[in-house]
């Protein structure tokens, strides 16, 4: 069963997802999108753990444990991360993230 | 399936950290249940008290090692001294925060077991031995910084510094565990033990090992973009300057002392047989890193970004020692972080003395005159600027000479040659700041600010600050003991 | 090995096929006369009513949150559901100090005031 797809497509998948991710990042202009962005860079990640793990070692669950931990920092990342941008909605009025810029970078 | 069976767990191992998160887990109760509003510095007296008892409870581990739930922690006498010194950075930015926070009308209970929690991820970091411990480390000292950069909630800098710090802090977070992932994948494997005898085992092809070659360049990006070496330092000047200062001071010398502390396990440990892969790469970063940091503090007049880019820099001159991957190079690692975190604080004290309330401008102008005013402030202030530049009868001095001496040894002679000549640059605008305060008229009347915990601060850092230059034999003494036994 | 995929690409492709002749053959040859009602958005035939993007109270932002937060930390239960009978006594130890660190967090933000909705 395991044999029916290579590893190296799960891998391409992973890849693409992850790259999908950065790009979401990287061009959002609205906080919660780059928010989104990040978290599909997470996911990308526990699909790949996941895939190693099936493949090469079925015996340890380091792979799979490593996932489930990434889940829960990446659910505690994104509760910051929102609370966030509440707090600067509220003072700003937008969630857009070029216009937040007082500080000089 | 085998059935599960639970690792041994030695948790004595572990009683730093414990306590650390217990306390701060409990203070967190006891502060929203017992403690009236107004009286929140009590909090903060009890989050002190928390981290010098977690220190006391490293006391008699000194001679005790060893490794725990399943070889994923571990507990030697460089963690332990790393301890020491994360929980004296913890209660020393404490300390600073006790007025800072009231006075400038943003006190809440929180701060303190948030800081509390921030050291508890720093002691992960430093005890940890396999990359899912050190990816949780980082993130649980990633997670309440970004809360504490954001803490001065209605000030708008405050909350643009956090949300940038979140931002490109969950970028690295995603390309450390992708990292991590592609290692795991290549050596089936996320200890650092087992990595090394993974790489032992075989003579490693690079065009055989793209998985792990990518996995450990991403995870060494990562690892710059936490420490804030240059490419990965954008962030820094902002965030240091939006956010509260005692929580910079506590990032400024706690978040680059973790993390570095947790590359060098990593270097040391798990690529330590390609090393001719990796040190180029470092090499390369440090060098810009020093250059870049100290010319970036060149033009700057407001002292907080200042600080910034001079903490950037120091990360450059911290690298050389992780480098030299060998007992000196680690010994001078440990030295040289003790004595910036030291002077660092005392500086960002000084700092915080100046800051009038409602003001963000920390403008270098604010130190002119002060010698005249506040003459024990200013000869503190310039002790520190001292120490930061490298001048000889200070900890600052000592820490470069070994780190310098290190890199010559380790065969690393153009670096150690490039950090002298930046170091020269840098005391330029150190000594620009003891210039003003002695030599010209004030600009404008600024009343410092002093206060119980700011003063505690201050002596501290300064009388360590010059005892570790003045007699720096027992603590050298420290950093070699602290190397002996180090667990992989 | 991707051979017995075959079918559901060939699946994949019909659907794609027939799914782009039907829009581009009924937008070739249907007549187009807009009114306004048809151009109003659809509510179940009824008049619409207010501006389709409307404002939710933040209240909704801050329970979303923490819903998020202890929703997640759950996954450690579902491997510890299977495995608890091996585990026996060291486990459900463990998993009460993991519970425990839980509800300081439930109890502190209960006492913050977040889960009042008023």
């Amino acid at each position: 069963m395991t044999n029916a797809i290579p590893l190296e497509a799960v891998l391409v998948v992973a890849g693409a997802l992850f790259c999908i991710g950065l790009f979401g990042a990287l061009s959002r202009r609205n906080m919660v999108g780059i928010l989104m962005g990040v978290e599909l860079m997470l996911n990308a990640v526990n699909i790949n753990l996941v895939a190693f793990w099936r493949y090469l070692e079925p015996r340890f669950i380091t792979g799979q444990t490593f996932a489930l931990f990434v889940i829960a920092v990446a659910a505690a990342e994104a509760a910051v991360g929102l609370a966030m941008i509440i707090a600067i909605y509220r003072s700003w009025q937008t969630v857009n993230a070029d216009s937040v810029d007082s500080l000089r970078g | 399936m085998e059935p599960l069976q639970i690792p041994p767990v030695n948790l004595i191992l572990l009683a730093p950290l414990l306590t650390v998160v217990g306390w701060a887990s409990a203070l967190l109760l006891v502060d929203v249940f017992l403690i009236p509003e107004g009286k929140k510095k009590l909090t903060g007296y009890l989050a002190i008290a928390g981290l010098l008892v977690a220190g006391l409870v490293g006391l008699p581990l000194w001679n005790v090692s060893g490794s725990t739930f399943s070889g994923m922690l571990v507990l030697d006498r460089y963690s332990l001294s790393l301890t020491w010194i994360f929980v004296i950075v913890g209660a020393l930015s404490i300390a600073m925060a006790l007025d800072y926070l009231p006075r400038h009308g943003i006190e809440q209970g929180e701060f303190y077991p948030l800081i509390m929690f921030a050291v508890a991820g720093m002691i992960l970091l430093a005890q940890g031995t396999d990359l899912i411990v050190l990816f949780l480390g980082i993130e649980a000292l990633s997670i309440t910084l970004y809360i504490l950069t954001g803490f001065a909630y209605p000030r708008l800098t405050s909350e643009e510094a956090a949300m940038k710090y979140l931002v490109l802090g969950a970028f690295a977070a995603g390309f450390f565990v992708y990292g991590i992932a592609l290692v795991y994948g290549a050596t089936g494997t996320t200890s650092l033990a087992g990595i090394a005898e993974f790489l032992g085992r075989q003579t490693l092809v690079a065009e055989d090992q793209t998985l792990l070659l990518a996995g450990a360049g991403m995870v060494l990006i990562a690892f710059s973009f936490k420490t804030a070496l240059v490419p990965f330092h954008m962030w820094t000047p902002d965030v240091y300057e939006g956010s509260p200062t005692p929580v910079a001071a506590f990032m400024s010398v706690g978040t680059k002392g973790a993390a570095l502390a947790a590359l060098l396990r990593v270097l040391a440990f798990a690529f330590e047989g390609v090393q001719a892969y990796w040190l180029p790469v470092l090499a390369a970063l440090a060098a810009i890193t020093m250059v870049v940091g100290n010319l970036g503090a060149l033009g700057q007049t407001n002292v907080k970004r200042m600080l910034a880019y001079s903490s950037i820099g120091h990360a450059g001159y911290i690298l050389l020692g992780i480098m030299v991957a060998s007992e000196r190079g680690a010994e001078a690692f440990l030295f040289y972080l003790l004595a910036y975190a030291l002077t660092n604080l005392g500086a960002f004290g000084v700092v915080i003395a100046l800051e009038q309330q409602g003001e963000s401008v920390w403008s270098i102008e604010d130190f002119a005159g002060l010698y005249q005013r506040r003459p024990m402030l200013a000869v503190a202030m310039a002790l520190f600027m001292f120490s930061l530049a490298g001048v000889p009868p200070t900890a600052g001095f000592m820490a470069k000479f070994f780190i310098f001496t290190a890199a010559y040894e380790g065969g690393l002679g153009w670096l150690a040659l490039v950090g002298v000549i930046t170091s020269a640059i840098a005391a330029y605008f150190y000594l620009r700041v003891v210039v003003k305060m002695f030599m010209q008229e004030p600009a404008r009347e600024v009343q410092p600010e002093l206060n119980r915990g700011l003063n505690a601060d201050i002596i501290i850092a300064g009388v360590a600050t010059l005892l570790i230059g003045l007699v720096p034999t027992p603590f050298i003494f420290l950093a070699q003991q602290s190397l002996v036994a180090l667990g992989g | 090995m991707l051979g017995a995929y075959l079918p559901i690409l060939v699946m994949f492709l019909i659907a794609v096929f027939i799914a782009a002749f039907v829009i581009i053959v009924s937008s070739l040859l249907g007549p187009r006369r807009s009114t306004v009602r048809k151009l109003a958005p659809y509510e179940s035939g009824m008049e619409p009513i207010g501006p389709a993007i409307r404002r939710i109270p933040v209240k909704f932002y801050v329970v979303a949150m923490l819903f998020i937060v202890f929703d997640i930390e759950v996954v450690f239960f579902y491997p510890y559901a299977l495995v608890f009978r091996d585990l026996a006594g060291p486990g459900l130890v463990a998993m009460g100090v993991f519970f425990l660190v839980l509800v300081v967090g439930f109890v502190y933000e209960w006492k913050k005031g977040a889960l009042k909705w008023e």
